[in-house]
């Protein structure tokens, strides 16, 4: 079901690129990469290095194998973590094209320490959700559901984009709650509910929605006053400035949008 | 640490040994050399009576302590068995007990959870008649540690048992002792540096463990966060807090490993 999904996509994105050369990069990018915009479909090529957030898999994963097709001739890998990590990465000198982080915080790490270049654009928006295993078991329904004795949460540890998240959105609905564990991406605080280790854990909706043959994803109304902006930049020292550009502006252009939407993110 | 090398070959040391030793030597102590000189000293004893850094030492050192007076107690017998009784299947058995050095520690902590785990074909078992969960726990942390350490010990504590004169258990038993008096008051004597030599790499392997831990006991401070797990989410924000932690977790494990080694392997 899911990979025939993939198929019909793929196909569809070929065949777009097929018909639609001479209609691509319209101007769906921000006025920054406009030039570049118009290079999409021709003359890019060779590999793309993307360090991007761990909530960012699916997503990335899926707009990286269609800009493929769209490109032949470049290829995109990607290093997915969490985004301090990745942040901690770039600054040390790890040779990579773009940067996409979980939190404006942590693109600032980047930027400050000169290794941006340009200006991060915010690209998607996520919220929280409280992930809990399929079917609800213990019936959670808002976060005070989670104060509950006998209900084991899982956060992302304060470090990490989705945990400051997590502090935020609790702190808003004054709602203390001890977890059993801090985790160190939001990756693996969803993996201890898929394993029903937890009863809950607070995750992004994308998350949720990825996970979604094992887990329910609870909307909570708190979750709109910790919002995170995911922003987007191409990295001073990239090795493929021109490629690197091209797939920023492929993220931004409607065939990315549709993918991110799908994945559960907000247009910001 | 003066250690007496008795010289039974005279001549020059041969190049062929001397510059793959130099250079393995340099190998290792680079990236120590490499902390060191990125170590912010000024601030370092405000970093050291930040309240969570002692938690973290402390339950680091009694969890790979535990840890490793549980491979002791479980491991020497597992070596005796392996080094003295011929059995079907030993080659096996004996590849079996390296599985934890080849398996990624992450893997390992997400196979004790699927045992262990509230979900697990122990975990439920033990759940639901005692009421114990291992997960998120310290007795969860000593476990992980004990089960990627073990094999240190069991290698160790084996390989000092084949290389034991047998004569002298061949002796005890012409003069009527029994196997168990054999194995308490002879062979355990003869190989006593063995089983020191294995329990201080089965500690230090214990101390430093970080992805079966963060994976089956989860992170929370004064519980679960060990110092490898405070490093790892230091770094997640702040690369000096977690060198400085680094380094504290080394001076401290450097210090005992050294003291008894002198001890216990360089005195007879």
């Amino acid at each position: 079901m899911k990979a025939g999904g993939i198929r019909t996509r793929l196909a569809a994105i070929a065949a777009v690129a097929l018909v639609g050369l001479a209609g691509c990069g319209g101007d769906d990018g921000d006025g920054t990469a406009a030039p570049a915009a118009s290079a999409s479909g021709s003359g890019v090529s060779g590999s793309v290095t993307v360090f991007a957030a761990a909530s960012l898999t699916e997503s990335f994963t899926q707009i990286g194998k269609d800009f493929e097709t769209a490109n032949p001739g470049t290829k995109v890998t990607f290093n997915f973590a969490g985004s301090p990590q990745l942040a901690t990465q770039i600054n040390e000198g790890a040779p990579a094209d773009i940067f996409a982080a979980a939190s404006p915080t942590t693109m600032k790490t980047v930027t400050d320490a000169g290794n941006g270049d340009g200006t991060p654009v915010t690209f998607v928006k996520n919220q929280l959700v409280i992930a809990v295993p399929k079917g609800n078991p213990k019936g959670v329904t808002g976060l005070s559901d989670l104060t509950k004795p006998g209900v084991k949460v899982a956060l992302c540890a304060e470090q990490v984009p989705c945990g400051a998240a997590a502090k935020k959105a609790l702190d808003a609905a004054s709602v203390k709650l001890t977890p059993v564990t801090l985790e160190q991406d939001v990756k693996a605080a969803l993996s201890k509910v898929k394993l029903g280790e937890v009863d809950a854990a607070l995750v992004y909706r994308t998350d949720a929605k990825a996970a979604s043959s094992d887990v329910d994803g609870i909307e909570f109304s708190e979750s709109s006053g910790a919002i995170n902006d995911y922003p987007l930049v191409v990295l001073k020292n990239a090795p493929n400035k021109t490629a690197a550009q091209a797939f920023v502006t492929y993220i931004q252009s409607d065939k990315g949008k549709a993918v991110l939407t799908a994945a559960g993110f907000q247009a910001p | 640490m003066t250690v007496a090398t008795p010289r039974r070959v005279r001549g020059r040391i041969p190049l062929p040994l001397i510059v793959p030793a130099g250079l393995s030597l340099l190998f290792l102590v680079l990236p120590l050399a490499g902390l060191l000189i990125r170590a912010p000293w000024t601030t370092l004893p405000q970093r050291l009576t930040e309240p969570g850094v002692l938690t973290a030492l402390r339950l680091s050192l009694q969890t790979a302590t535990l840890a490793t007076l549980l491979c002791v107690v479980l491991g020497v017998p597992l070596a005796w068995l392996l080094a003295r009784i011929e059995f079907p299947g030993r080659r096996v058995v004996r590849a079996l007990v390296t599985v934890p050095l080849v398996l990624p520690p992450v893997v390992g902590g997400v196979a004790l959870l699927l045992v262990f785990g509230r979900r697990g074909i122990l975990g439920s078992w033990l759940d639901s008649t005692f009421g114990i969960t291992l997960p998120f726990t310290t007795t969860g942390v000593v476990l992980a540690e004990a089960f990627v350490a073990m094999p240190f010990l069991v290698i160790a504590v084996e390989g000092a048992l084949r290389g034991a004169d047998t004569r002298y258990e061949e002796a005890a038993a012409t003069l009527g002792a029994g196997r168990w008096t054999t194995f308490t008051h002879v062979t355990l004597p003869l190989v006593a540096p063995g089983v020191a030599a294995g329990a201080v790499l089965c500690w230090a392997r214990a101390l430093g463990e970080f992805g079966a831990t963060i994976t089956f006991a989860g992170n929370f401070p004064g519980r679960t966060q060990t110092m490898p797990l405070a490093v790892y989410l230091a770094l997640e924000t702040d690369l000096q807090a977690a060198i400085v932690l680094s380094l504290i977790l080394l001076a401290v494990s450097v210090t005992i490993l050294a003291s008894l080694r002198d001890k216990w392997i360089a005195s007879p």
